[in-house]
């Protein structure tokens, strides 16, 4: 049992992480603090891509001398980390646009609020 | 040598589209939306030269940059998605022209951004329709998601907080697929849809595979709107802008769901899909819970395009029931629908613009025969889509509705077969209630319907040029869809079927 929880706590780490993120997006009232929840989310997931592509004791994909090219096992993946530098820009534009569309809700309502919102709504 | 390229001409030519509409909108104002148009025309041409290559020669792969498969991205046009790129280049276009006038009525201080939006997103839905690589498609996916963000959030005062309540959760399906996709590479190393294709059977951990496609299936379902992740979508497609709306709701949903059709039947094989774990049936039957849900809250709905947009979640539904039934008659009621249900919506709404440009409301109780008496035309046209969206024949929807149904038939699946005569009683419900506002009930004041209506003489005209052209043209098509479907199922659709269904 310690030995799984040993060789996993990453996991856990960010599936705690990835519930935390969607807990915000769904339950917060504040539109920012939506935005955060929806940040942490994706955040967790790119980390997920990394950790399972990680290595104990690899390094990067560039040839070394020392290591040689025979044992591929002592060298990481390469491929999910440039995917996930895509994932990291898609992420940012994300939040590029979430943050555009609440300074236009702000200056129509005059607030992030979304209970509030929804009163000067009805 | 043109049709060689084909494959990478569709979303290149939106994107570089994308690019000229801001240069030309700074050059001339006038000229972002004729670069726009032009160049979904264009495309459009070389996606149905395309569809007609593919149904003679067989699926061209476009291997981008030169790199083969495995290691680089292809890009696919075989006939499923050949046919999805037309149809979504085809609508666009309609609907852009139709656009001319009414984004110069509506907003015409956004007219050069939104264009520029518009190019972006429909680079997106053909890039998703077109790629041959998992992870692409996830790319092209948040391209086509952002820049809808970014169109619907166009409109009304509401239109920005619908918008961004969609953004959450779309962007809550995104992730999901990214995740479940991390679940699906790590166990096969691959990205490629045909290699995965070719892995996945070997793999022995099962349940690795089961947690990946079921997040995968979870955020497709949230972006095409599936019961019960719908939750989006009424808001956002009310309260935008009606073009927006007009281009948004005909092709955005059913890019999502031919990218379950892909996975389901393509990617994972429809045995696996069926059997070891009972993913075609859960998207099944959420498709008919969709189905019931969505036409029973369009009834309670007062406002046209409200109406509508719980009429798509019903319409999502019929596309998921016919995925959900795994055959291959269901599959080419799927597709069949996707089409048939491209062309409606896209209709319908192009007649609530109209609706909007002249009568500045789209409130059904406030309907009376004196709009029939103005706008001959968009009525006639609505009253034939609403048909279409009923199911009589010989409009579109009968055809896909009949293939839906015999394919419910051939499994004895009594629920699905019960969830389609249901529904197109519910819907003969909410269309004929508007017919009938239409065609029978006469104005609250007797001479209201002869002498000008308050609004002024502007109320009582029927819509100009390039918005009638189009509304009444994507009515006939309708007609011509529903009289040519033996046609267009054995020539474009049967080619498609997936090898083991």
């Amino acid at each position: 049992m310690l030995d799984h929880i040993g060789g996993h706590y990453p996991y856990y780490f960010l599936a705690a992480l990835m519930v935390i993120g969607f807990y915000g997006m769904l339950s917060k009232r504040n539109l920012v603090k939506k935005t955060v929840g929806m940040s942490i989310l994706q955040s967790a997931i790119i980390l997920f891509w990394l950790v399972a592509a990680y290595k104990h004791e690899a390094t990067v994909p560039v040839y070394d001398q020392a290591l040689g090219l025979a044992d591929p096992s002592r060298y990481i993946n390469p491929l999910p980390h440039t995917l996930m530098l895509t994932a990291i820009v898609v992420a940012v534009v994300t939040l590029g646009v979430a943050f555009a569309l609440i300074i236009r809700i702000y200056q129509t309502y005059r607030s992030l609020d979304e209970s509030v919102i929804l009163d000067q709504i009805e | 040598m043109i049709s060689s390229h084909t494959p990478v001409l569709i979303p290149l030519g939106f994107l570089v589209a994308g690019l000229l509409v801001p240069l030309a909108g700074a050059l001339r104002r006038r000229l972002a939306p004729a670069v726009a148009v032009g160049a979904t025309g264009l495309v459009a041409a070389v996606s149905l030269a395309g569809l007609a290559r593919v149904a003679s020669e067989g699926p061209i792969r476009y291997r981008l940059g030169g790199w083969a498969p495995p290691m680089g991205i292809e890009l696919v046009l075989d006939p499923l998605s050949a046919f999805m790129a037309s149809v979504v280049a085809c609508v666009a276009l309609v609907v852009l022209v139709h656009s001319l006038r009414v984004v110069e009525h509506e907003n015409p201080d956004q007219a050069v951004p939104f264009y520029a939006a518009a190019m972006i997103y429909l680079t997106g839905l053909t890039g998703m329709t077109l790629t041959g690589d998992l992870f692409n498609l996830y790319v092209f996916l948040e391209i086509s998601s952002l820049s809808g963000y970014a169109l619907l959030g166009l409109g009304n005062r509401r239109a920005p907080l619908s918008a961004f309540r969609y953004l959450t959760l779309g962007t809550a399906g995104a992730s999901f697929y990214l995740l479940g996709l991390a679940f699906l590479y790590l166990e096969t190393g691959t990205l490629n849809m045909a290699d995965m294709a070719r892995i996945l059977p070997l793999v022995p951990e099962r349940s690795v595979l089961a947690v990946g496609l079921v997040f995968m299936t979870v955020g497709m379902g949230l972006k095409m709107a599936l019961f019960p992740l719908h939750g989006w979508l009424p808001d956002a497609y009310t309260n935008a802008a009606s073009t927006s709306t007009a281009l948004v709701a005909p092709i955005g949903t059913k890019v999502a769901a031919y990218v379950l059709l892909r996975l389901f039947f393509f990617v994972l094989g429809p045995e696996a899909a069926r059997g070891e774990l009972p993913l075609l049936a859960a998207v099944g039957y959420l498709g008919a819970a969709g189905v019931i849900w969505g036409s029973l809250m369009a009834i309670t709905k007062s406002e046209l395009k409200r109406m509508l947009a719980y009429s798509s979640v019903a319409q999502v539904g019929y596309i998921a029931v016919g995925i959900g039934l795994g055959s291959p008659l269901g599959f080419i009621g799927a597709v069949l629908h996707t089409v048939n249900h491209a062309c409606m919506k896209a209709c319908l709404f192009l007649v609530s613009a109209n609706l909007r440009m002249r009568q500045a409301h789209t409130h059904i109780p406030r309907f009376d025969q004196h709009l029939r008496r103005a706008m001959p035309w968009s009525m006639a046209a609505f009253a034939l889509a609403a048909l279409s969206m009923i199911g009589l024949p010989p409009t579109a929807g009968f055809f896909s509705k009949w293939y839906l149904a015999l394919a419910a038939l051939e499994q004895s699946n009594w629920v699905f077969l019960g969830t389609l005569l249901a529904s197109s009683l519910l819907n003969a419900v909410y269309f004929f209630r508007v017919l009938e506002r239409i065609y029978l009930i006469r104005p609250a004041d007797p001479g209201s319907a002869d002498v000008p209506h308050e609004t002024g003489a502007l109320a009582l005209r029927e819509v100009g040029g390039s918005m009638l052209v189009t509304t009444v043209f994507l009515a006939v098509s309708l007609l011509a869809l529903g009289l040519l479907n033996a046609w267009i199922v054995t020539h474009l659709i049967r080619p498609m079927l997936p090898a083991g269904l």
